[in-house]
């Protein structure tokens, strides 16, 4: 099996805080990695590092086996932030313009062709969004948003999906749709790297599963994960009480 | 890597594509308004005066300003709708008032030296530099976006105000450049704008994927490894291209309200940005037509007449879109 995403004694600080400390992991490709930890525990740091958005200040990382800083295959790589991008509350922009997005890393400077656009039915058709096409993206509901935001990877071909707390203020049965969707969509072959606040959740979709509190303390299958006792020991510490409770409830 | 290599992987990149592309345009667009342009110009409004033989299309002062408004009402809007929706609505108007810097050196050096007494190229290159100046600006210091934009404002502006009081200018030229002046529009700048279009319009049709991705997305669009502080640089020089050419019919105080107000109003009246786009080019033309006829009805000035209709018509847009309980 290849890797995906291989980092190697990463750290990275901001304004000399360290936010990510000598963090080594490698995600196999076709690999469902569910990323734990604690709020402000650099959990999306550590994905933009993964995805060559933010550069390590010491350590390396790979993508695929390019290092990440040169890698340019842009179209392989696919994003579901947390909260949706900054311009969208306002600007006037389509669902099938957002997914036509997708396309833009093959075209280049070309125009969209027949096959493109018949990708992004297809994509529009695989999320169940193709009735919503039309739509100012806006004006759709959290969970149909992020589906549009999965479209996009999907017009892109993307073969890495990286998923940011992506179910933040979605209702409970669009939440399990989505993350069936997720299911379908690793077991078709796409890697997925996903990080989710809901433990529980995680536990039940990802192959395998990785907590990090500036550390990463540890990586592994799903099950030997939740036998490790990583949890309590990352979870009971005095300073994520709120987290803690969140965690007991589960 | 050899040297083949690096030349082949330069080649390969699309920035590059973008850069040789603008220059071909520039040359192609030269080529235009000197060689071909004069002529279709004259049979253009040759036909018009001879089929309505009205003073509107038969002067020559009018068949200018004509040209001129129309141009502006299509490459305003079209830079102005990414603007926008990427919150830099008033980046125009710190441009113009560089531009309106430039002039100002323009007019003093043309006063000096007749031989360059050419005021909008030495605007044109002012405000190119200012609009650099600008995105090197934003993205070294991490103030916020408007301190630079402000700056550049008034700063341009002074400039030009102390270079007008220390040289010698006629007021009426000052405040051409000033309030925009229609009858004052010579036919050298006619072909600068011709010429300032098709760049503008070439560059847009060959760029809309790419800086539509960066107004909405920037983060992905880093992802999908579109180098987005060159598409940030080219739109801003684009902005600063066609408000030169704005400013002699709108005048440097009015020329930001061409880029916003028929992208305000498209943005009411369709959810798609593609659409929105041509709706916003669409109203620049109504506003640019019915500014000029009611200024040339009423005898009041045309620029203010321009954004007045612009307005009233970005009103419209706002009861059309409450009434269909968007």
């Amino acid at each position: 099996m290849t890797t995906a995403i291989a980092l190697e004694d990463v750290n990275f600080s901001y304004d000399h805080r360290p936010a990510i400390k000598d963090v080594s992991l490698s995600v196999d490709e076709g690999e469902f990695l569910g990323l734990i930890g604690p709020n402000g525990s650099g959990k999306t740091t550590l994905l933009k590092i993964m995805l060559g958005l933010r550069t390590p200040d010491t350590g390396t990382v790979e993508l695929f086996g390019t290092p990440a800083s040169k890698f340019d295959d842009g179209a392989r790589l696919g994003y579901v932030s947390q909260q949706s991008s900054e311009a969208d509350s306002m600007m006037p922009v389509t669902v099938r313009e957002v997914v036509e997005m997708g396309r833009y890393p093959h075209a280049g400077l070309r125009r969209l062709s027949a096959d493109d656009h018949e990708i992004i039915d297809d994509s529009l058709a695989r999320v169940d969004i193709d009735h919503l096409a039309g739509r100012r993206i806006s004006q759709l509901s959290g969970g149909q948003k992020q589906r549009a935001y999965i479209a996009r990877a999907l017009a892109s071909e993307a073969d890495l999906l990286a998923l940011d707390e992506p179910t933040v203020g979605v209702d409970a049965a669009s939440v399990d749709r989505f993350y069936d969707l997720l299911d379908d969509l690793n077991g078709s072959g796409i890697t997925i790297v996903l990080i989710e606040h809901d433990i529980g959740v995680v536990a039940e979709h990802a192959d395998t599963m990785a907590c990090l509190d500036c550390e990463l303390y540890e990586h592994c299958e799903t099950e030997r994960f939740l036998e490790s006792g990583v949890l309590e020991r990352v979870y009971s510490s005095a300073r994520v009480v709120s987290s803690a409770g969140a965690v007991a409830g589960d | 890597m050899s040297a083949e290599s690096v030349g082949q992987r330069l080649l390969a990149r699309e920035e590059f594509a973008v850069v040789a592309s603008l220059v071909a345009m520039a040359v192609v667009a030269g080529a235009f308004i000197f060689g071909v342009f004069p002529t279709v110009y004259d049979t253009f409004w040759g036909a018009a005066c001879t089929t309505v033989d009205t003073w509107l299309v038969c002067s020559g002062f009018l068949q200018r300003g004509f040209t001129a408004g129309i141009l502006i009402g299509i490459t305003a809007p079209v830079v102005g709708a990414y603007l926008v929706n990427r919150q830099m609505a008033l980046i125009g108007e710190a441009l113009a008032h560089t531009a309106f810097g430039g002039v100002a050196i323009g007019l003093f050096v043309g006063a000096t030296v007749p031989r360059f007494d050419y005021p909008l190229a030495f605007a044109l290159v002012v405000a190119t530099i200012a609009a650099l100046a600008m995105q090197y600006v934003a993205v070294k210091t991490d103030g916020y976006a408007d301190i630079p934009i402000a700056i550049m404002l008034t700063g341009g502006f002074a400039l030009g105000i102390a270079v007008i009081s220390y040289g010698v200018t006629f007021h009426a030229t000052v405040e051409s450049y000033l309030f925009g002046d229609i009858l004052f529009v010579p036919f050298e700048n006619v072909q600068l704008m011709v010429g300032l279009t098709l760049l503008v319009v070439g560059t847009i049709a060959l760029t809309h994927k790419q800086l539509l991705f960066i107004t909405f997305d920037r983060e992905a669009a880093r992802l999908a490894r579109i180098n987005v502080p060159f598409y940030d640089t080219l739109l801003i020089v684009l902005t600063a291209l066609v408000v030169v050419a704005a400013m002699q019919i709108l005048g440097a105080i009015l020329v930001a309200g061409m880029l916003v107000i028929p992208v305000a109003a498209a943005m009411q009246l369709t959810d798609s940005f593609n659409r929105g786009l041509l709706l916003s080019v669409l109203l620049g033309q109504i506003a640019v037509f019915g500014g000029i006829f009611l200024s040339y009805w009423g005898d009041i000035a045309t620029g203010a007449m321009i954004i007045l209709v612009a307005i009233v018509f970005y009103l419209l847009a706002l009861v059309v879109s409450f009434l269909l309980g968007r």
